[in-house]
């Protein structure tokens, strides 16, 4: 099942190379009338990118979560044959929605753009994949480290917030205009809690291994973190909607439980930090790079999004590209960063010992960190023009405002072509490694 | 003691959830039929790519929440630029039942409120005061 599991996660890694390569396509078609007047349009392009990225998650977490959850727990006979059939659907599920938009067949939401009959597929899909997880958890009798219960409530509130995704189905939902918009944006913002759940978990169960120091995962500091990020899940999604008049309470909630989370995931990984040997650095110096990139890009949109927690200063940044430069900040810099960390270790990338390959690997991985840099500050000053100059002058002509915005936005797509380049080279690095693996892996022996 | 303070914090969701269905947004118009319609519109032609409602979509064009209320806009112009599409939008070629409905559903988000906080709103503590429609 570990061959199915490795080539689950390589999936994840073309995902992740067809979220970029459409990053690209939707960045030039922004600015198609300057460059290719025929090209693909930029709402045909998009949903490409987010489902993608989106997918790239998702896959790459759970495929990791299962795993690992086989090397703790092992698999018992029924719960071991149901994970053919979520990786089936699952598949299944993310092709028929990039071939829906092959056929510009979209009716969802925002994020969730494809026909919402797919959501079936998804669900089915995920109702296995809890089934298989919480069946081999329930029959261990073992006690559970922190990263597992990460996992664990990442997978089950994935679940309810999928649900409240879709509960604009029930016409009552849609009774108010104000209701509907408060319910999806709880859902997509408590959604992005469940995930970084998941690969949170994913980080700090990456943290053990290396450091080899099980407490790391057994502390009362790793609890209390995970239940504030639990918190923070249930109660802070407000932000997304301060301009919308909801009750005060709303804003108040969430404006009070903020972002206090990543400040405890920054003193985890620098307790983590310390507690290595030189030795072991060294040793696992690939994935350990990319963990340590991670903890810098948690500090930097910790900075931002409590920023942006704030109503008063949420008042410039709202609808503006700070927004997106927090939303790229978190899922390329913390939450790829940590998967691909993941994945650079599970397909033994850190043992490669070709000078080539090692010297390729940090090639990719400085272009990608600088040029991430670049991309995030572009976007931030994009969104603060935007956001100063639509506060001063709330009824100017939006073509007007947005000309002074366009040069930092070709900025942006400039770094985002540079991006692409070294994102690419770290995923082609560790596709080749998956590939290495797979071919010479006896299934018999790995199952 | 995990288990107590996960249950905990597993019924404080469902109970928060449920409070907000209830009371967290209430108020607004109800949708027309038509209204009902140009939302399926607007999700099948994908128009939250570039647009924004509440500042929530794309960022390609304006947000639309209060397009319709615009005394230099409104209804006209709004349905002008749907039929013909401009440099940067596509025309999507709706039809004429279609474009009414687009507008039925513009002008019942327009109802719900404002999209813009006025800076007199701002309250000392750094958090919003925002009227009901």
């Amino acid at each position: 099942m570990k061959t199915w599991y490795k080539l689950f996660i390589s999936f994840s890694l073309l995902l992740l190379l067809l979220c970029l390569s459409f990053g690209v396509i939707a960045a030039v078609s922004f600015f198609k009338d300057l460059y290719f007047p025929n090209m693909m349009s930029f709402e045909q392009a998009r949903p490409f990118h987010v489902s993608a990225a989106l997918f790239w998650i998702l896959t790459a977490a759970t495929g990791l979560i299962m795993y690992y959850k086989q090397e703790l727990f092992g698999d018992a006979p029924m719960y071991h044959k149901l994970s053919p059939f979520y990786i089936g659907t699952w598949v299944f599920a993310v092709a028929a929605i990039l071939l829906s938009y092959c056929f510009q067949q979209f009716g969802g939401r925002e994020y969730w753009e494809f026909p919402p009959v797919w959501n079936l597929l998804l669900l089915v899909a995920w109702v296995y994949l809890l089934i298989s997880f919480f069946g081999t958890l329930f029959r261990s009798g073992k006690e559970k480290p922190v990263y597992v219960w990460m996992w664990g409530t990442g997978l089950l509130f994935f679940l309810f917030t999928f649900t409240e995704q879709n509960l604009w189905h029930i016409a009552w939902f849609r009774e108010s205009f104000l209701k509907e918009m408060t319910i999806q944006w709880k859902s997509n913002g408590s959604m992005v809690g469940a995930w970084n759940q998941m690969v949170y978990g994913l980080g700090l169960f990456l943290m053990v291994k290396i450091s080899g120091d099980k407490e790391i995962a057994r502390s009362k500091k790793a609890y209390f973190s995970y239940f504030l990020g639990l918190t923070n899940l249930i109660f802070n999604w407000g932000h997304h909607i301060y301009n919308i008049p909801t009750a005060g309470w709303v804003r108040g909630v969430s404006y009070t439980i903020s972002m206090t989370e990543w400040v405890l995931v920054i003193s985890i990984i620098q307790g983590f930090k310390s507690k290595l040997t030189e030795q072991r650095k060294f040793k696992h110096l690939l994935s350990y790079r990319l963990l340590i990139a991670s903890e810098f890009w948690v500090f930097m949109n910790l900075l931002l999004a409590l920023l942006m927690s704030v109503p008063a200063i949420n008042r410039y940044t709202h609808g503006t590209h700070v927004t997106v430069a927090h939303a790229m900040g978190t899922t390329i810099g913390i939450n790829t960063m940590i998967l691909l960390a993941s994945i650079t270790f599970l397909f033994e990338a850190d043992k490669e010992k070709k000078p080539a390959y090692r010297r390729n690997f940090a090639i990719g991985f400085w272009i990608t960190q600088i040029s991430l840099f670049a991309f995030w500050v572009f976007l931030i000053a994009a969104g603060l023009i935007k956001g100063m100059k639509m506060t001063a002058s709330p009824s100017a002509p939006f073509t007007e405002l947005m000309q002074n915005v366009y040069p930092v936005l070709k900025l942006f797509m400039y770094s985002g072509f540079v991006l692409f380049a070294g994102m690419s080279v770290l995923v082609i690095q560790l596709l080749s490694k998956a590939a290495g693996q797979l071919s010479t892996t006896d299934d018999s022996a790995t199952n | 003691m995990v288990k107590r303070i996960f249950a905990v914090l597993l019924l404080a969701y469902i109970c928060y959830s449920a409070f907000i269905y209830a009371y967290g947004a209430e108020g607004g118009a109800k949708p027309t039929a038509d209204a009902v319609a140009g939302q399926s519109v607007w999700q099948s032609k994908n128009c939250q790519a570039c647009h924004q409602l509440y500042g929530l979509g794309g960022y390609m064009g304006p947000d639309l929440t209060n397009i319709i209320s615009d005394t230099i806009k409104g209804p006209v112009y709004a349905e002008a630029f749907i039929r013909s599409g401009t440099a940067r939008m596509p025309n999507f070629h709706l039809s004429d039942q279609e474009v009414k409905e687009l507008v039925a559903f513009l002008t019942w988000v327009d109802k719900s409120g404002k999209s813009r906080v006025p800076a007199e709103n701002v309250t000392w503590y750094g958090s919003y005061k925002i009227d009901k429609q």
